[in-house]
């Protein structure tokens, strides 16, 4: 059994079994990163490419370490750095890339729909990485494994995901992920950040967060981007800080055993307080180790798919 | 079967000397289960408890390329330092001894070991390396078209070793 397809596109697209099966694979590589050698020939002789269109050290960092902890050799490509200032297509240079035999493609971009229409037109695999609006897939699964791993399971719990949930592809990502793993999703934000029609995910929606709070097991916070459009969104950052802020009150309020995330780089004092961000029911910095492992394992068996 | 890894148990033992800085590692996965047997045996003998170990070595497969249905990857789990100890591996069946080699080298990548010494169940011959066992069960003459196929209790069978002929 392994994964049967060449690209990672979307969690949409994914089969709750295909989840399973990438989060199952990606259980061993954990280990890996704890050795004094980190480092397995699984992928030695391939090539790896970043293809990064938009800012990014977290994610970019999370792929170049877990491919070269599988032994792969990596190339960063960045458009400040390259043809694309000289006005070359997206397309054009993915194919150049491809000439040089690259296995797989990491691609970031601003663009929905950038890396699917990519992935129709190259013969190496690829990996969405975070595409416009849309979808951050391995984000989700990442996201999963790391709940699945502090709660022991998936099906029945209750998340709330709290804050932009219209223009983020986090939370996109999280919600299928979550959903089709049988988690019950609680989505929390003022109505200018909650898109509409957003219930036939299959999420309940709630404008207060306080309501959302009982009987919820995980809080999974977003990120406020401020540098993109907050300031039209809601009326001052402190009553945002105030409503859907998530601070050690409402943490002590829901329960000892909430575990909270952030898919980082986290706004302290925004939407999320100093004492919660660094308190031991937050796992963002196991999100961030688990994302190398997460992101080794698809990359293996993706290598292994062709 | 008992008596083979009694036998070898045994022989361990007597190699080294005793069983200082020695431990069992088991190859996934009908050599983990092997290992533990031989743990408990030793333990009879020596009343020790010597460090046991299981590797998984789909990573450092020399086919992982080349196969057509993707194996099943499964975790190493080696908790003590491979570091100047005598590790014995410990598989079912030594047949071209490339399992034995990315055995190796996933060891190695855990450390330096003193020495690496091999304990096998069965030796089918046809060796495509140069790796032989420090320690067999029995040596079985088959084929190449031949299979050799050892089922334990612990996987759910009861314990026999089958010699199945060409295509079973």
């Amino acid at each position: 059994m392994g994964l049967k397809r060449k690209d990672l596109l979307s969690i949409s697209s994914l089969s709750p079994d295909e989840i399973s099966l990438i989060l199952e694979a990606s259980e061993p590589f954990k280990e890996v990163s704890g050795r004094e050698i980190k480092k397995v020939p699984a992928l030695r002789g391939k090539t790896v490419v970043n293809l990064f269109f938009e800012p990014s050290t977290r994610t970019r960092t999370s792929f170049e370490l877990a491919a070269k902890r599988l032994s792969a050799d990596v190339i960063n490509f960045s458009p400040s750095s390259s043809s694309v200032v000289k006005g070359e297509t997206l397309l054009d240079t993915a194919r150049n890339i491809e000439s040089m035999q690259a296995d797989i493609i990491v691609l970031r971009h601003s663009s929905s729909g950038s890396a699917e229409s990519l992935a129709r037109h190259v013969r190496s695999s690829v990996i969405n990485a975070g595409d416009g609006w849309h979808e951050h897939p391995t984000q989700g699964l990442l996201d999963l494994f790391t709940i699945k791993e502090k709660k022991g399971r998936l099906g029945g719990l209750s998340v709330a995901i709290v804050g932009d949930v219209a223009h983020s592809r986090v939370a996109r990502s999280d919600i299928h992920a979550l959903i089709k793993m049988g988690v019950e999703v609680r989505v929390v934000g003022p109505p200018t950040m909650i898109p509409p029609f957003i219930e036939r995910m299959g999420v309940k929606v709630f404008s207060n967060f306080d309501d959302a709070l009982p009987g919820v097991d995980v809080i999974i916070m977003l990120r406020l981007q401020l540098e993109r459009q907050g300031r039209s969104l809601f009326p001052s950052m402190r009553e945002y800080a105030k409503l859907y802020g998530l601070n050690s009150e409402r943490v002590q309020r829901t329960g000892t055993d909430l575990l909270v995330m952030h898919p980082g780089p986290i706004n302290r004092g925004v939407e999320i307080s100093h004492d919660v961000a660094d308190s031991c029911q937050a796992a963002i910095l196991d999100q961030v180790s688990n994302g190398v492992a997460v992101r080794m394992g698809l990359m293996y068996l993706l290598s292994q798919s062709q | 079967m008992g008596r083979a890894l009694t036998r070898i148990a045994h022989e361990i033992v007597e190699r080294n000397k005793g069983v200082k800085n020695l431990a069992l590692v088991g190859i996934r996965t009908a050599g983990v289960p092997l290992a533990k047997r031989l743990q408990k045996i030793i333990r009879n003998i020596e009343d020790v408890d010597v460090p046991l170990g299981e590797l998984d070595i789909t990573l450092y497969r020399d086919d992982l390329a080349i196969r057509k249905n993707q194996p099943v990857l499964k975790r190493t789990d080696i908790t003590f330092h491979v570091s100047d100890l005598i590790v014995v591996l410990v598989d079912d069946v030594l047949f071209s001894g490339r399992t034995i080699r990315a055995a190796m080298d996933g060891l190695m990548d855990l450390g330096r070991p003193a020495e690496i010494q091999l304990a096998v169940l069965v030796d089918r011959g046809h060796r495509q390396l140069p790796i032989r066992a420090n320690y067999v069960g029995k040596n079985i003459p088959t084929s190449r078209e031949e299979n050799i196929r050892v089922f334990l209790e612990e996987l759910g069978d009861h314990d026999r070793v089958c010699k199945l002929g060409s295509g079973g």
